[in-house]
């Protein structure tokens, strides 16, 4: 699409109609965990939207994050959030173009300084000059650093741009380091996750688009529309939990019935990510559906924090918390799970949110 | 090599369906409060059901208890919508799927008739252009 066509205008030009549009809207306010009064808003912003430049770096990593989002990427509703933005590039995909594509990478820092958007997978290692891991004759620290210099914001996808992940873990033999210890004076969002849901990572270029701002972050740099509760505040399994009702080993009567699985070393009350309402797999479902425990990929450290199958260390702070606030709320008198936390949340979000309806009129 | 049915495999029953998370009750009691409003003030309420958390036993028994209406209606735009009023005027359940078929958004809109269903007058007047431009075509067919 033309850059100086409005997101609306290139919709149009493709044929899609405004209840499509609409459509669109909805679906993207969902999946940013705006509050539905929000639609109009995200509807009138994104009709004027205009398309950023995208840099998509990658360093040591898996590719498993760039999976992820582009299996997202289908001709669908979620598909379009890549329509609206300009992916110029990225050198997995593009490593056949070699040179050129270099070339392009330094076009788009002279050409929208203070305007295009870092997405970077992996983390970097620093060790013995970063000979470690090198992108045309560049280490990866200089890459990163040349390329965030005239960034509006750089997003970190996954748990290794966002914490160092499995390279940083022990002993971590290239000195590997998240993306924030090197950026410092730009905004940077991580996205953890091993891999990072695509619906997040699509939420947050949506998040950019629409405001043309970065969304509310938590204390680890992590957007609170979508790690703002834990899975276990909206695992399925959170009733049998409150009941005292573990599964103790893989095989057993618990575990068949479909009980907590928190003494099979589950993560869920300290880890805070989305998958327990976005699912993987088109929607399908997400770990703890199939009976293992989560393993906590969207906290710092997750890879050497113990055996994934031991037991948290109970109770945890907030599980104590939950559990208090369970018991006074009624939990046999049939409070919703997680109903109100989300509503207060989403009030909290509209609240600080400076965009209204009327301010889009004018 | 063994055969596949050689192996000691024992089936068990699938686990029995997730406990209820307790959510159906409430959102009843929130779509009456907004049907009030809607009657007193005019003034439409979405609810986004993605974002409560619900198991696949909560979300039948909360479309059970809303019930069928009058309307069924499918928008093919991007994948397809299901539109649907339930069996209380107003109350409308609202799918969207995208073109693989999978459920982007559910939403239940309290209002007189959803948004989405009426025609906007950029594609009115799109249609219109096509409109004239086939008469147009036809024309010089009609005259011979
Ligand atoms: S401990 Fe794990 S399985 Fe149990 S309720 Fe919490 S998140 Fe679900
Ligand atoms: S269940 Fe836990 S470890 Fe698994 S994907 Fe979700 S957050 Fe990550």
């Amino acid at each position: 699409m033309p850059k100086d066509l409005t997101l609306g205008e290139h919709l149009r030009r493709q044929g899609i109609s405004r209840r499509g549009f609409l459509k669109f809207c909805a679906a993207t306010a969902s999946m940013m965990a705006m509050p539905p009064g929000m639609i109009p808003v995200v509807a009138a912003a994104l009709e004027k939207a205009r398309r950023p430049s995208v840099v998509y770096l990658s360093f040591q990593e898996c590719t498993g994050c760039l999976e992820s989002l582009t299996r997202s990427h289908s001709p669908s509703v979620e598909g379009l959030i890549f329509d609206a933005i300009s992916l110029d590039y990225q050198h997995t995909l593009q490593a056949c173009a070699g040179h050129f594509a270099e070339h392009i990478r330094e076009e788009i820092i002279k050409q929208h300084p203070g305007e295009y958007l870092v997405l970077v997978d992996g983390s970097i290692p620093l060790k013995d000059g970063g000979q470690y891991s090198t992108i045309a004759g560049m280490t990866n620290l200089a890459i990163l650093e040349e390329t965030a210099a005239h960034a509006a914001a750089v997003i970190s996808i996954g748990t290794c741009a966002s914490f160092g992940g499995i390279p940083k873990a022990h002993p971590n033999p290239t000195g590997a380091v998240p993306v924030t210890d090197i950026v410092k004076n730009k905004p940077v969002i991580n996205v953890p996750g091993c891999p990072p849901i695509p619906t997040v990572i699509t939420g947050v270029l949506a998040h950019y688009l629409t405001f043309g701002t970065i969304p509310e972050l938590d204390d680890f740099g992590r957007p609170l529309a979508f790690y703002g509760d834990t899975i276990h505040d909206r695992c399925y399994r959170r009733p049998f939990y409150d009941q005292g009702k573990f599964a103790k080993t893989f095989d057993d009567e618990g575990a068949r019935k479909g009980w907590c699985l928190f003494e099979l070393g589950c993560k869920g009350p300290t880890t805070y990510n989305a998958c327990a309402t976005t699912k993987w797999n088109q929607g399908t479902s997400f770990p703890i559906e199939s009976g293992h425990p989560c393993l906590g990929c969207s906290e710092p450290d997750f890879w050497d924090a113990g055996s994934f199958y031991e037991a948290l260390s109970a109770p945890a702070a907030d599980v104590s918390k939950w559990a208090g606030a369970a018991i006074a709320a009624g939990a046999v008198a049939g409070a919703g799970i997680g109903l109100k936390s989300m509503r207060k949340r989403k009030e909290a979000a509209q609240a600080h949110d400076p965009v209204t309806v009327d301010d889009l009129k004018t | 090599m063994a055969e596949l049915s050689e192996f000691p495999i024992e089936v068990h029953e699938a686990a029995s369906a997730p406990a209820s998370t307790q959510n159906v009750v409430p959102l009843l009691h929130e779509i009456r409060h907004a049907l009030t409003k809607l009657l007193q003030s005019d003034e439409s309420t979405t609810i986004d059901l993605l974002s409560i958390p619900m198991t696949d036993a909560d979300l039948q028994a909360l479309e059970e208890a809303l019930g069928n209406g009058e309307i069924d209606t499918t928008i093919t735009a991007l994948g397809t919508s299901r539109i649907r009023e339930t069996r209380y005027p107003g109350v409308w359940l609202i799918e969207h799927y995208n073109v693989a078929d999978s459920l982007m958004a559910k939403f239940i809109e309290v209002t007189r008739l959803p948004e989405i269903l009426k025609a906007d007058p950029r594609d009115i007047d799109a249609g219109l252009q096509r409109l004239s431009e086939q008469l147009s075509n036809n024309e010089p067919d009609e005259t011979d």
